[in-house]
């Protein structure tokens, strides 16, 4: 948590700190519902701006200011009252700010009325016990091994006959000297602040040498010890010393 | 009772889990399935008719002898068995949601119950109540939850048409509605 938030919270709510535990409300839609309930508020014309009202002060009575599940609801609660107060210029066009909370709502209770149904049944099944109490079944025990050591013997004379030498892979060192050619990089622009590509490799260069130079110098462009420019396309690349990135 | 229908007792008390019905089927290959129907009838007359401490019950496509609930009391208090934790309420929202609309992402769960749900969906999971059934088209492809058989066990279903049809729920909110009349009015609009 953040200083700021810190200091902030205590104009919030008497006690401050983490919610760890919403156990009266499962989310805010509940709250929600429950408070259009205790008011006996009808769900498709709500109050919006008492129920806005309630809700900030319920969740600030319960702590759960904190809980950004909550606190973005009251944020929503807020723009719909907003939305509300707007002048509604052209009545038919006019769309109910309030119409998505309200099918979110419906969904919800919905939602709840089937876990009522699941509590029942999930109360019924507990009370019963099946046969075997067990958290989980084991898997049947494997029968035990008929096997003579003859037959084992021969079995494994069987797979050491028919397996082939196993295919060794070759390890090829990695033939680029990336350090080395860092280290010959900041060598040369400790001398000079400005190069060209063509200055840097030989033209004897080996394919091996040109290919750590370039790694290099991408290496340390990333640091930030230098600039890479190309003026156009197929120009002689330009590579200067960065002054910034070396102060740093 | 007949022999098969003693054959079926047999198989289901040695189970702990529920028998599909085509297992016990294959028990007794000659038995047609009208046979086996009527030998399960048989079997669940015995135990509440004669009066026994167990009955016979249908779970998850499958049957099951399970203990009467009358006797749940004595037996936990003499320690021989112990009632599973109730699920949250938590969970329970989760799963109603992914019983309804599976397959079903994270995100819509999230949507419908308005807190994130990233930590109930792994308990359901270890628990065995759903399982990854899919990935979505979406963003990302995210993962698709689904319910498994556990779950009808937990709840004791037959199976999943056993829940209420989503259009007969009764929404005890929708009474406080006044009038139609909004709705008629909007729909022409759309």
């Amino acid at each position: 948590m953040t200083a700021a938030t810190a200091v902030s919270s205590p104009a919030l709510g008497p006690e401050s700190g983490f919610v760890i535990e919403l156990t009266e409300f499962s989310g805010p839609l509940d709250l929600l519902l429950s408070l259009i309930r205790e008011e006996q508020l009808d769900i498709y014309d709500i109050p919006i701006a008492r129920i806005c009202e309630q809700f900030v002060v319920r969740i600030r009575t319960l702590g759960l200011n904190e809980a950004a599940e909550y606190l973005e609801m009251a944020a929503r609660l807020l723009r719909i009252k907003a939305q509300m107060l707007l002048p509604r210029g052209d009545e038919e066009a006019w769309e109910d700010p309030r119409a998505e909370l309200v099918r979110r709502l419906l969904e919800y209770q919905q939602m709840r009325e089937v876990v009522d149904v699941l509590e029942r049944r999930g109360e019924e099944r507990r009370n019963q016990f099946s046969r075997a109490y067990l958290p989980q079944s084991p898997a049947p025990p494997q029968a035990p091994l008929a096997l003579s050591l003859a037959e084992l013997l021969s079995a494994v004379d069987r797979v050491l006959r028919t397996a082939t030498r196993p295919n060794m892979h070759e390890v090829v060192p990695r033939a680029l000297d990336v350090p080395g050619a860092i280290a010959i990089l900041r060598g040369v622009l400790a001398i000079k602040a400005r190069i060209l590509w063509t200055e840097l490799v030989e033209r004897t260069a080996e394919p091996w040498q040109i290919l750590s130079t370039l790694l290099g110098l991408l290496e340390l462009a990333k640091l930030g010890e230098l600039r890479v420019a190309q003026p156009r396309p197929f120009a002689d690349v330009e590579i200067t010393r960065d002054a910034a990135g070396e102060a740093a | 009772m007949t022999p098969l229908a003693k054959l079926l007792e047999a198989a289901l008390f040695a189970s702990a889990r529920p028998i599909a019905t085509d297992e016990l089927a294959a028990l007794e290959p000659e038995a047609s399935p009208a046979e086996l129907q009527s030998a399960l009838d048989d079997l669940r007359e015995h135990y509440d008719v004669d009066g026994h401490g167990v009955e016979l019950v249908e779970i998850a496509g499958g049957w099951q002898i399970l203990t009467r609930a009358e006797y749940t009391e004595a037996i936990e208090r003499a320690q021989l068995a112990a009632r599973p934790a109730r699920l949250s309420g938590a969970a329970l929202e989760t799963l109603a949601i992914i019983a309804y609309r599976q397959p079903i992402g994270r995100a819509e769960i999230e949507e419908i119950r308005g807190v994130g749900v990233g930590s109930v969906l792994k308990s359901l999971h270890e628990r065995g109540l759903i399982d990854v059934v899919g990935r979505g088209e979406g963003l990302g492809r995210p993962l698709l939850y689904g319910t498994t058989p556990v779950f009808l066990e937990y709840f004791a279903l037959r199976h999943l048409d056993e829940l209420p049809r989503a259009d007969e729920l009764a929404i005890a909110l929708r009474a406080a509605r006044p009038e139609p009349e909004a709705a008629a009015a909007a729909t022409p609009n759309e």
